[in-house]
């Protein structure tokens, strides 16, 4: 079997420059790498390759944060891929405004994206001065914490229903030798598990007023103190997590090696990859079972403008092609996350996923903070939080001080 | 300079060595076009509000004012000043000491210089990655260390923020005291048998006709080495992003990380300028009371 996909590919790649085909083979970068995602990725490319097109992978290592700026720099160096993940939001506004990106409104309105995208509000990150520059994908929320249903029952306590009885259960974790809380080195995990705990504890208004209207006096408020005062036990409850990657973080939670981790609803697809179970191996707990508001933040594919007019061909062929009930369906069942649209069946979601169905219908939903502030703010943001996890001697006083003083300066 | 001076029947000055003059044309307009052009148009872009892509908007020195407020660059400027006195001053002296042995005409000494030496036949990241695997207290030199029998033995640089720095020092210096060695044995062969000899029989003891005889006669390997050392000091980079990735927290940031997390992650190029010119400043600092020591000053010192 392996041989004989390795022997497809090197046909394909012999293929590749005889240029026969009148279909396009179209670049698609993405940092989708972890296990589920690979997984994810690969359901994309098969409806793709089904409209007769053929997607090339342009997978890059390393999260995010890595796959950005070599994403970018194609881009303005002259060099763009045929469509490129990030996540919708303000990650790809400046390329926009320089009128290196496509703009999809004919692709839009041809397929009524304006009704079916739920929420709307998905959209209106794509939209850039009434034109829509990006196909959303999925919707993935930060707001969950999983936990091994496995290492409480080593340590002898109930699997917490709610934040606070999981601080409370963190001593008797710890006496078994269990990382009560894990949280992985790269500076971004810190950051989002900082604005879960702010919507869980703080609440939807205080979030908005802060992200949203970059408000200084709320983000130096006592409302925002008492989510520094939680983050100050997260700190603590994380301590000895001692690996980089949030996936390895997870595979604490998987292997019972920590109770839990705060981690979007993408470390769902670890669980599903190791054989898990919602419910009986692990629990979710959205809005960590506080306060049950998920954001909306996620992925969308933008594309960059090429001249080649076979390839702007393919490019809106797979636009369509990513909003379509099928590929939706099979893509976030494999992802973890939440289709786009509205009126896709998921029957075959997890309980975590319908818990998540479930918040979205009723429209406990606010923006991420990749939609609200700039990578520059949010850049900064990591750079606070990765320290004040790493650094115990940060009191949660002066880290508010630097959180007020960030979000005072953020555009 | 002197071209009205010279008699007519001789070519134009100019015109001497005319192919060799041709040839090296491309070289000059890449130093002055990428390497001086790249440098101001930093310089000026850095008094910009540039963010994804370059604009020019002025703002003064507010890139400069926040550069310097931010903990983090602070965090960076301090690491540097730490790892670059210790990597300096340590692979000179290792260096050195390493290279004085080997000159005692021992046996293989081919195979020590090659041994030495192989560390830095590897890249930054993959030092870095072979000492991140070294100090992992769960798998490195700790675990070893513990199942040997010593079982409250520590040994977790990287993960202890206090002293990360010195962690990455280690591999530094691992992968560059055999370079160190090579010039300063390459120079301990330049000096001349009779100088031995001559200290030999004045009865002077060897370690003092190294430091007052051989040293200050190898001046010229010692500036070579130190502008080797130096200029890969300033440029630290890749070993701290193989071995930390700047962490625990922001306790092994470097300022060349800044730079580039700022440039390209962050996508706000002016900031990511301010603090490349910032470090332009500082190389600028030490180069030029050298340079002008050095190849100026009137005086010609061999």
């Amino acid at each position: 079997m392996k041989l004989r996909s390795f022997a497809a590919m090197l046909a394909t790649a012999v293929a590749l420059p005889l240029g026969a085909a009148s279909a396009a083979d179209l670049e698609v970068t993405h940092w989708w790498t972890s296990g589920g995602e690979a997984a994810a990725v690969a359901e994309l490319a098969k409806a793709f390759d089904a409209t007769g097109n053929h997607w090339v992978d342009g997978a890059i290592a390393g999260s995010g944060g890595t796959a950005r700026p070599i994403m970018i720099s194609r881009i303005t160096g002259g060099d763009p891929m045929g469509a490129t993940q990030f996540n919708h939001g303000r990650q790809a506004e400046e390329l926009v405004q320089a009128g290196l990106m496509r703009d999809l409104t004919d692709v839009a309105t041809r397929e009524k994206w304006k009704d079916i995208v739920k929420p709307a509000s998905l959209l209106d990150s794509c939209t850039i001065d009434g034109k829509i520059y990006c196909a959303p994908v999925n919707i993935h929320s930060w707001q969950w914490l999983w936990l091994s249903n496995a290492a409480f029952k080593t340590a002898g306590v109930d699997v917490p229903k709610n934040w606070d009885e999981f601080v409370a259960a963190a001593p008797a974790l710890e006496k078994a030798g269990i990382v009560p809380l894990a949280v992985g080195g790269q500076p971004w995990q810190a950051a989002g598990a900082f604005d879960v705990l702010m919507v869980a504890i703080a609440g939807k208004d205080t979030f908005q007023k802060v992200f949203g209207d970059k408000d200084e006096d709320v983000a130096a408020g006592p409302e925002i103190a008492k989510v520094f005062k939680a983050a100050d036990d997260a700190r603590r409850m994380s301590k000895g997590t001692n690996v980089q990657d949030w996936n390895q973080a997870t595979n604490m939670v998987i292997t019972g090696k920590a109770g839990g981790q705060i981690m979007g609803d993408w470390a769902q697809g670890e669980f599903a990859l190791a054989g898990q179970k919602a419910g009986t191996d692990y629990t979710c707990l959205p809005g960590l079972g506080v306060n049950e508001i998920i954001s909306t933040g996620g992925d969308a594919f933008y594309f960059p403008l090429l001249k080649d007019e076979e390839k702007s061909k393919a490019q809106e062929a797979l636009a369509s092609t990513l909003l379509d009930p099928k590929t939706q369906v099979a893509f976030n069942l494999k992802k973890g996350s939440l289709p786009v649209r509205g009126d896709v069946d998921l029957a075959a979601a997890n309980d975590c996923m319908k818990k998540g169905l479930d918040i979205l219908a009723k429209g406990n939903v606010i923006q991420g903070t990749d939609q609200l502030l700039s990578a520059d703010s949010q850049k900064q943001k990591e750079d606070l939080f990765s320290e004040f996890f790493a650094n115990p001697s940060i009191t949660p006083e002066d880290a508010q001080k630097r959180f007020a003083d960030i979000i005072a300066n953020a555009e | 300079m002197a071209g009205h001076t010279q008699s007519s029947g001789r070519p134009n000055q100019w015109l001497r060595n005319l192919n060799a003059k041709i040839a090296s044309v491309p070289m000059i307009l890449t130093a002055v076009v990428i390497f001086l052009g790249g440098t101001i148009w930093t310089v000026v872009y850095s008094f910009t509000n540039s963010k994804l892509l370059p604009r020019l908007t002025f703002v003064g020195f507010d890139q400069y004012e926040r550069l310097w407020d931010a903990p983090r660059w602070l965090v960076s400027v301090q690491n540097l000043a730490i790892y670059g006195i210790f990597s300096l001053i340590f692979s000179l002296v290792i260096g050195f000491v390493l290279a004085a042995l080997m000159d005692q005409k021992i046996r293989f000494e081919n195979t020590f210089r090659t041994i030495m030496l192989y560390p830095f036949a590897l890249s930054f990241i993959v030092t870095g990655l072979v000492w991140q695997w070294l100090l992992n207290p769960e798998f490195g030199i700790q675990s070893v260390v513990r199942s040997l029998g010593w079982e409250t033995f520590t040994f977790d640089p990287l993960y202890n923020a206090d002293i990360v720095i010195y962690g990455i020092l280690i591999a530094a210096l691992w992968q560059g005291t055999g370079l160190v060695m090579c010039l300063m044995l390459a120079g301990l062969r330049g000096i001349d048998e009779d100088i031995w000899k001559a200290a030999r029989v004045d009865g002077i003891p060897m370690w003092k006709t190294y430091i007052f005889v051989i040293i200050p006669m190898m001046r010229g390997v010692f500036i070579t080495t130190l502008v080797i050392i130096a200029s890969g000091i300033v440029k630290v980079y890749d070993l701290v992003v193989a071995q930390t990735s700047g962490g625990p927290g922001i306790a092994s940031e470097v300022p060349a990380k800044y730079v580039y997390d700022y440039m390209f992650q962050a996508q706000n190029l002016g900031q990511g300028f301010a603090a490349s010119t910032m470090m332009l400043i500082t190389v600028a600092i030490i180069i030029v009371p050298w340079a002008y020591l050095e190849f100026g000053g009137g005086r010609k010192r061999v």
